[in-house]
């Protein structure tokens, strides 16, 4: 089922396009760029009623990182997270994902691109209510190139008990582990997680983190996690503050606490 | 406007593709009873006035000769009103400009008076004078395919002689409405007319001075027909009565009921699919409104609006989307029945016919599909009213699903997650999935029993023109006569083979059963007239005994081995027992065959025949004609490849425009069902078809996740469609099943082919409809919103 289109092993021969040596984070050359965004801006609808939810940003993203985006209700984290992974196109400015830019990909292309690089995490779960949570990774499984079986990656996520069930049979917050499972089962190079405790209670959404770290920790996955919680940005290797469509500022957490540890 | 009707208005909009099509499989189902209701009012009210106004007769009967003084005796019968006899006597035509003979019928009118019966009305020219006895009225009809005027004149044969007759006026008459000529299938305007003469002039002709041979009857409404006929019978059989007849039995007539009927029988099965489909996808697309709008309902409910108000509301859309279809459906049908209209004035000869827009057949349509929609739609529509605001204010839970039971069999992960999604919304909402294919089914039933129709004529074709009736030419002679003139015929230029054959009217009995109907006396080596066996295969006739059609068979309730009383109407009138011997397959009329020899003996007559079938080189036609349009022995010709063109024209004319119409509507119905079952799909689905896209999953496996439910209905659709199909083409076949004709239940593969590929091109266009749908999903929104 793997399409033509964009992989991770695929162009190292190709001219390299990417912006070396531009970044806006702490410039470390040793670590390797995942993304890095240019000059960003989007603006929804036209004249009177445009809505500038990107502003110029200029953003890196290292590979192996856990890095969580913090802001306030409308300063524009899920517009910039659905630009780099694939959903949406910005207005101005450019995406590249390694040597490649997104911005400049058509519609089939960002498909693949999705398929094959990103997992995704979303705040209402998003299953297949007529799938089992086994099926519901499966559908992921069946078309990724080197997977993970669909019952390691539910165990990944403390699942392994509930495989056949169906999502109207599952709580919530293990209807969100599905979800993490589900995203991550592909081995994605990124791992795109939109406000993923944001339905759930404290002590659940402490599960679903904890699921997110593992993953982190042992896939070695690029990851970026919105939050407006800021209890969660401790669990971060850095912090990238938005506000009103611009990076507000990035910290570096020194030691990051364990998801386990958090509480809110 | 209030805002709740505001919000209706919207809701429909946001679903107008939709609406729509549920509007038009409505409005079909509205069209085609409008249509077949008002068309049939319309004969027959233009029929009752017709025949009243020109005083059609109620029985008819026909002898060789009569003397006029019966009249009188046959005018007091109880129950008789009035008696009228006549002279009538088929001639052979030659007509300036056509190189074939024709047959023109002459009927004798009153010289000094309106006839009483069968009254004619004169549409140009004028009356005939007494005192000419050249001079005749024309149908026309075939005036028209002439363009015959008054004063323009032709020849005919009458008794051995070749004589002008010319044309003082145009005229029509409710006895021959629909005018076929002997023999004949079909009308052929060209080379069959009907035309008035002087009672005098043509009793002088065919040495009937002071006698009849024909005459009608009206009867008083308390009257017994059948009593009547017998008495009439009783007095003119010494006559060479060949049975007197009721009006239902009288060729025009009986084909003018028989395609009210059929109007009748297509009212009855078609508008009851399309309105019963119809009420499904209102079903399915309400329940979907209402699960929707849910939440809508318990916030409504909380402002305080009744139970009543919310039923109402979605009442509303149901008769509005129904309405829209009546609407439609007057529209079309008031076009389709002015076309049928149109095409029953050219088949028919009425003096006037036009469609009427019949208020009560309205009323009834529209009546009939709201009360077909509002019953489909109650339940949820009452579901709705009575949703507790409570419950609705929550979001429904998830739908359950269950594994199917095919996949239990499956060892895991032969099935991808995308089939299995299908598989499962399948098993999920089942009473859903069998309507839907039902729904399709009847789309492809609706196909299957129209292009039967082409099948069923095609095969009436072969095996009355090809396998049953091979000859080119049949001759029919004025007099029984000796095998000589057979011989003589065979000389004529152009015969290649030419075969003889006896024709003699008879009454069949079996038990209480009658039937009047003629044997046909063949060669036993017949090879051009050939009686058929269901195989198509020539059936032997046996040297003795009764070949039956079918058809007769049934009516006399007659088995091979049974006894019939053949009580013969012509000649010295002999009544014999003969055995049934063989049965045989015919699609038209009620024919009876014997050995020809056979038949002679049973008329105690020498080796006489009635006619010659002729096998002709079509290259000598014209000389052909010309001989047998001076030949006196002959008193018709009938050409059988000029018949089998009429037959295919009639038929073209009158089922081409009708069928298209009906391809189409079993398209729409398809197209309908399919193009909604995938909206519906989408909306119930959309979120999880986005949430595919999102995971990078193609268009196109979305796509199939949306439709491959529907495709999987769709293909048990196709053969239980062709299934029903079947069953409705029988129950036409049975329907219009007279003894005039009957229809073969054949249906090539082909039609069924047919039928499949437009409903596989409905599927097609409506999956393409939903792909720009599926296309334009907004993947982003989803991933903000809680379903
Ligand atoms: N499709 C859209 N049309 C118009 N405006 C939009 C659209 N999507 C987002 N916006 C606007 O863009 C801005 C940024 O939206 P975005 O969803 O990125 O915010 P956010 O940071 O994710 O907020 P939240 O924390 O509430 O999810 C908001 O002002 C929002 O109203
Ligand atoms: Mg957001």
């Amino acid at each position: 089922m793997a399409s033509a289109g964009v992989s991770k092993d695929r162009s190292p021969n190709e001219r390299p396009r990417g912006p070396q040596g531009t970044a806006s984070g702490p410039d470390r050359p040793e670590r390797r760029r995942a993304f890095v965004a240019r000059a960003l801006t989007k603006v929804y609808g036209k004249g009177e009623v445009a809505v500038h939810a990107l502003r110029g940003v200029d953003l890196e993203l290292f590979e192996g990182e856990l890095a969580v985006l913090l802001g306030p209700s409308g300063s524009g984290k899920s517009t910039l997270v659905n630009i780099m992974g694939g959903l949406d196109l910005p207005t101005a400015g450019q995406v590249f994902f390694h040597d490649l830019e997104l911005t400049a990909f058509d519609e089939r292309a960002l498909t693949a691109y999705r398929r094959e690089n990103v997992g995704f995490v979303f705040q209402f779960y998003n299953l297949v209510p007529s799938l089992t949570a086994r099926e519901n990774v499966a559908l992921i499984t069946d078309i990724a190139r080197d997977p993970i079986a669909p019952e390691e990656a539910l165990a990944l996520v403390g699942l392994a008990e509930r495989l056949d069930h169906f999502p109207a049979e599952l709580s919530g917050g293990e209807q969100q582990r599905v979800a993490v499972a589900r995203a991550i089962a592909k081995r994605p190079e990124v791992l795109l997680c939109d406000e993923p405790t944001g339905a759930l209670d404290s002590k659940t959404g402490v599960l679903v983190l904890e699921a997110i770290e593992r993953v982190n920790r042992e896939l070695g996955t690029t990851t970026a996690m919105i939050t407006h919680n800021a209890a969660i940005a401790e669990m971060a290797d850095r912090v990238i503050s938005l506000a009103d469509g611009r990076i507000a500022g990035v910290r570096e957490n020194a030691t990051k606490s364990p998801a386990r540890a958090l509480a809110w | 406007m209030r805002a709740l009707n505001r919000k209706l208005l919207r809701d429909l909009w946001k679903i107008k593709t939709q609406v729509l099509a549920i509007a038009v499989v409505v409005g079909c189902g509205v069209a085609i009873l409008v249509m077949a209701l008002g068309t049939r009012r319309s004969l027959e009210e233009t029929q009752a006035a017709y025949y009243e106004r020109y005083h059609f007769a109620e029985v008819f009967a026909h002898v060789k000769r009569a003397p006029e003084y019966l009249a009188e005796r046959i005018a007091r019968i109880p129950g008789v009103k009035w008696a009228e006899t006549r002279v009538v006597a088929d001639v052979t035509l030659d007509v300036p400009g056509m190189a074939e003979p024709a047959t023109g019928r002459l009927v004798s009118i009153p010289e000094h008076r309106r006839p009483a019966l069968n009254d004619i009305l004169l549409r140009r020219g004028r009356a005939i004078a007494p005192d000419r006895p050249d001079e005749v009225l024309v149908d026309e009809t075939f005036a028209e395919a002439h363009g015959f005027r008054p004063g323009d004149h032709f020849f005919a044969m009458i008794n051995d002689k070749k004589r002008k007759l010319r044309i003082v006026g145009i005229a029509l008459s409710p006895e021959y409405i629909y005018a076929v000529g002997p023999g004949a299938l079909v009308p052929d305007k060209r080379r069959f007319g009907v035309m008035w003469i002087g009672r005098a002039a043509l009793a002088s002709a065919f040495d009937l001075e002071g006698a009849f041979n024909d005459i009608s009857l009206s009867v008083l409404p308390a009257a017994s027909k059948a009593e009547i006929i017998e008495r009439l019978d009783d007095l003119l059989d010494p006559y060479g009565n060949t049975g007197a007849y009721d009006r239902a039995d009288q060729v025009s007539h009986a084909y003018l009921s028989g395609e009210m009927d059929q109007l009748v029988a297509t009212a009855r099965v078609a508008p009851p699919i399309f309105l019963g489909v119809a009420a499904f996808l209102l079903h399915i697309v309400v329940t979907r409104l209402v699960a929707t709008e849910r939440q809508q309902i318990g916030l409504l409910k909380s402002f305080g609006y009744g139970n009543a108000a919310v039923g109402w509301h979605y009442l509303k859309v149901v008769l509005i989307v129904a309405g829209l279809g009546v609407v439609l459906g007057f529209a079309g049908g008031a076009y389709l029945g002015r076309l049928l209209t149109q095409l029953y004035a050219d088949l028919f000869r009425f003096p006037f016919l036009h469609y009427r827009l019949s208020f009560d057949v309205f009323a009834l349509a529209a009546l009939v599909t709201l009360a077909a929609a509002v019953l489909g739609t109650i339940n949820a529509v009452w579901r709705a009213a009575r949703l507790p605001p409570a419950e609705a204010m929550v979001p429904a839970p998830p739908a359950v699903y269950r594994r199917t039971a095919v996949e239990r069999l499956e060892p895991r992960g032969l099935v991808g997650q995308p089939t299995r999604m299908i598989l499962r919304h399948i098993v999920r909402w089942p009473l859903r999935a069998a309507m839907t294919t039902l729904g399709i089914s009847l789309g492809v039933a609706i196909l299957v029993s129209t292009l039967f129709f082409f099948d069923a004529v095609e095969h009436l074709i072969q095996i009355y023109f090809h396998h049953g009736q091979r000859q080119d030419v049949t001759v029919s002679f004025t007099e029984p006569s000796a095998e000589r003139v057979v011989h003589e015929v065979g000389r004529l230029p152009g015969v290649l083979a030419v075969e003889p054959f006896r024709a003699v009217a008879v009454r069949l009995r079996h038990g209480p059963r009658s039937e009047r109907v003629a044997i046909t006396g063949l060669e036993a080596d017949a090879a051009l007239q050939r009686a058929l066996d269901a195989r198509l295969r020539p059936a032997a006739i046996p040297p003795d005994g009764l070949v039956l059609s079918t058809k007769l068979a049934e009516l006399l309730a007659a088995a091979p081995g049974d006894v019939l009383t053949v009580e013969v109407l012509e000649g010295r009138r002999p009544l014999r027992r003969i055995p049934v011997a063989a049965l045989v397959e015919e699609y038209i009329g009620t024919p009876a065959y014997m050995d020809r020899q056979a038949l002679n003996r049973l008329m105690r007559e020498g080796p006489v025949v009635s006619g010659a079938h002729l096998l002709v080189d079509a290259r000598q036609d014209e000389a052909l004609y010309r001989r047998l349009k001076d030949t006196p022995v002959v008193a018709g010709v009938a050409l059988q490849t000029v018949a089998l063109r009429t037959f295919r024209e009639t038929m073209a004319e009158t089922m081409n425009i009708m069928m298209s119409f009906y391809v189409v509507f079993g398209g729409l119905i398809a197209m309908g069902v399919m193009y909604n079952s995938a909206r519906i799909a989408l909306s119930e689905h959309g979120r999880e078809l986005a949430t595919l896209r999102v995971l990078g999953f193609t268009r196109f496996e979305a796509l199939y996740v949306l439709l491959g439910e529907l495709g999987v209905l769709t293909l048990l659709a196709l053969p239980l469609g062709c299934l029903i199909g079947y069953g409705i083409a029988w129950f036409f076949a049975w329907s219009f099943d007279t003894d005039l004709f009957r229809i073969p239940l054949v249906i090539e593969m082909s039609t069924y082919g047919g039928a499949v590929l437009v409903v596989l091109v409905a599927g097609a266009l409506s999956a393409l409809v939903v792909r720009r749908r599926v296309d334009r999903l907004d993947l982003v929104a989803v991933l903000k919103t809680r379903e």
